[in-house]
């Protein structure tokens, strides 16, 4: 009984010896560790495509620069701002905020935190703390929109968009231009699957509606309609037809049926703010990543290598040329829209 | 009187014991994947009480769970079932925006904020009143139509936000936002956490609706429709009068959410908006067993949950806002399952015999 006390006693000393030992040593590497806060939108980092796209990032950074990551999913709209005062509280080095949800959200805690580091992706924060990434979706929709209508011999093509808002309206009205700068007789036939949250998560809808618009005579359609998207794909191999996906390389979802992803490279984006700030380089303000730094861009790999031909990529390097040097004006729906 | 308070004060006790063993059973689920309960309750006692804010932040979740959870209190006082309080609270939040745009030249704080409250509420009611008419002119199910008036105000609300008062500096879904004078000043005490007095009315509103249930005429036919159709009718009442009033008062209510949402939060409408306050009030005014003083501790449960799911993502490793929603489901399940209670008297009946 006694020699049992005096053991255990031992091994708690013992114990408590290697914890503190371990806490010490934990606590050595926190310290020079960057530790990076990652706030994700109510989809969450499962959603296939734009926050699934920002939770790679972080986690590329995580194993290449060795940086230490948290993700959190907010359950609400309206948690995105005790999520990210959470992190500034918890003394985070640099807090990214996926979505422009948040954009209320951190600009509220910019002001309350001025010493706090934000990224915030797809909106503009216009805070001096506060580094904003904006895609020029448009001009990505540009270039896919041409390879549609090189695809097309009819000159019919399709555009399926999820949720009716003006980021969507964005994609079409780029879309849209870049078939007919390559066909000016192309016909778009356009279909949204809704005005709710729902609309990202329909896939039957955005079947029906596909098959719809392959009866009409399209024979390619972009879909920019997150989970939704995985109904045009179906119907794309149920009529031996071509779709076209969105945000992430979906090329690997139906190959053959697939003929490219129009690619709003969030990762790229959120794996260099990381590495910049951990370099020292981290700039705050607007950044836009259009066809020029490829943050958008359509998607070339083995699965398409069959459907794009030699001479589409030719056409298609030649406009994004064109849009780097100004001499094609891709409309922006965000302007054209503001103007009316 | 008295044989009423002891009646509700058990359903009170039923209903916190059903909570509690649904709690439990969550935290033996936390135990399992490998967290340990005591810290889950500590993230959710944190994120709750913890600072000021988070209190305010609780509170600002549990503020609409009391509208909502009345707005299906009440019909349910009268034999319906209202699904429709999502729609209700959205088009009550369009209209709160709305007051915004109309009475851009107010310069009253008070008559400002009065005029978006009775827009809101008049905008609410009447959405709910649309079923109360059907039911009692056509007899069309209340179930069926709120839920479809959901579709119809979701779409409804998304037209008029993208084409009549859409903010043209904005690339997101919202109205214009509404002028200084409408908004509600949050209390400094909860560090910016949006609610301030507004809490105080919304408790106020509850003791009123309890008042008037007991103590009106309207209160008693309510209840006597709901209790006994055909008697209540035989003795004269017209249960036509009272579903009509009971779902205009119901979607006025649920309406009020745009205040709540639009004067003191985001003082805008943004499509979206909604934590499905709607869907979660069924479950407040079912773990209020529809008393409507329930409703109060029964949304403030809901508004803690609400408000640590996040936490539970941000300070565990093991567990996400998921288990918020599972333990939920646990309170539901433990509430509804009546049937423990009468299967424990019978045992304890049959070890005296």
């Amino acid at each position: 009984m006694k020699s049992n006390s005096i053991s255990s006693l031992r091994f708690g000393t013992v114990g408590f010896a290697s914890v503190l030992i371990l806490s010490v040593l934990a606590s050595v590497p926190a310290f020079a560790e960057l530790k990076i806060g990652l706030v994700l939108e109510r989809s969450g980092k499962d959603d296939k495509s734009f926050n699934a796209s920002a939770y790679q990032g972080v986690k590329r950074a995580e194993k290449e620069l060795g940086v230490t990551t948290k993700t959190v999913e907010a359950p609400d709209n309206s948690a995105y701002e005790s999520l990210q005062r959470a992190f500034a509280e918890k003394k985070f080095d640099l807090i990214i905020a996926v979505g422009f949800h948040q954009l209320e959200a951190v600009k509220k805690n910019a002001a309350r935190f001025p010493d706090q580091k934000f990224l915030l992706v797809d909106e503009d924060a216009k805070a001096p703390n506060v580094r904003s990434v904006m895609f020029e979706e448009h001009e990505g929709s540009y270039l896919v929109g041409a390879l549609a209508a090189l695809h097309a011999k009819g000159g019919k093509i399709g555009f399926i968009g999820g949720m009716d808002v003006p980021l969507i309206r964005r994609f079409e009205m780029g879309y849209v231009a870049g078939a007919k700068k390559i066909n000016p007789k192309a016909e778009v036939f356009s279909n949204y699957l809704g005005v709710t949250g729902e609309a990202w998560n329909n896939p039957p809808k955005a079947k029906e509606l596909a098959l719809d618009q392959y009866t009409r005579g399209a024979e390619v359609i972009f879909v920019a309609a997150g989970n939704s998207g995985l109904g045009v794909f179906d119907a794309a191999a149920e009529k031996q037809k071509l779709a076209i996906g969105v945000d992430s390389n979906q090329n690997w979802i139906k190959p053959g049926f697939i003929l490219s992803s129009m690619l709003k490279r969030v990762d790229e984006s959120v794996f260099d703010s990381i590495k910049m700030f951990k370099d020292g380089k981290f700039t705050t303000g607007l950044i836009r990543y259009g066809v020029k730094s490829k943050g958008v861009d359509y998607a070339l790999d083995e699965n398409n290598a069959k459907l794009v031909t030699a001479a589409d990529k030719k056409t298609l390097e030649e406009l994004r040329a064109d849009i780097i040097k100004g001499k094609i004006k891709v409309p922006d729906y965000y302007l054209v829209q503001k103007r009316k | 009187m008295k044989s009423v308070m002891n009646a509700s004060l058990k359903s009170f006790l039923k209903s916190a014991a059903g909570a509690l063993l649904g709690f439990f059973i969550g935290l033996i689920i936390c135990k399992l994947a490998g967290e340990s309960p005591i810290k889950v309750l500590k993230v959710l006692y944190q994120s709750s009480f913890g600072t000021g804010y988070d209190f305010g932040m609780t509170l600002f979740y549990t503020a609409p769970l009391i509208l909502t959870g009345l707005a299906v209190a009440i019909p349910f006082k009268a034999g319906l079932f209202n699904i429709g309080a999502e729609g209700q609270l959205t088009i009550g939040a369009l209209a709160a925006a709305w007051a915004g745009v109309l009475g851009a030249h107010l310069q009253s704080p008070a008559i400002a904020i009065g005029f978006a409250f009775i827009l809101s509420f008049l905008a609410g009611g009447v959405w709910g009143a649309i079923p109360g008419y059907l039911k009692a002119k056509r007899g069309s199910h209340e179930v069926i139509t709120t839920i479809m008036l959901n579709f119809i105000a979701a779409g409804a609300t998304a037209y008029f936000t993208l084409y009549s008062i859409k903010d043209p500096d904005s690339s997101q879904a919202e109205t214009i936002p509404i002028p200084p004078v409408f908004h509600l000043k949050p209390f400094q005490i909860f560090n910016g956490a949006p609610m301030g007095e507004l809490i105080l009315v919304l408790i106020g509103i509850v003791l009123l609706l309890h008042f008037i249930l007991w103590n009106s005429v309207w209160g008693y036919e309510l209840k006597a429709i709901g209790e006994n159709e055909r008697a209540a009718e035989t003795y004269g009442i017209s249960k036509q009068k009272v579903w009509l009033s009971s779902m205009f008062v119901a979607g006025g209510i649920a309406g009020l959410v745009g205040v709540v949402e639009v004067l003191g939060n985001a003082h805008r409408f943004k499509i979206g908006f909604s934590a499905d306050y709607g869907f979660v009030g069924i479950a407040v005014a079912l773990v209020a067993r529809g008393n409507i003083l329930g409703i109060l501790p029964s949304a403030f449960l809901f508004g803690i949950l609400q408000k640590g799911a996040g936490s539970l993502d941000l300070e565990t490793d093991k567990v996400t806002r998921d288990l918020s929603y599972i333990i939920q489901g646990l309170i539901i399940l433990g509430v509804a399952s009546e049937g423990i209670w009468d299967s424990l008297k019978l045992i304890r009946r049959k070890k005296n015999a």
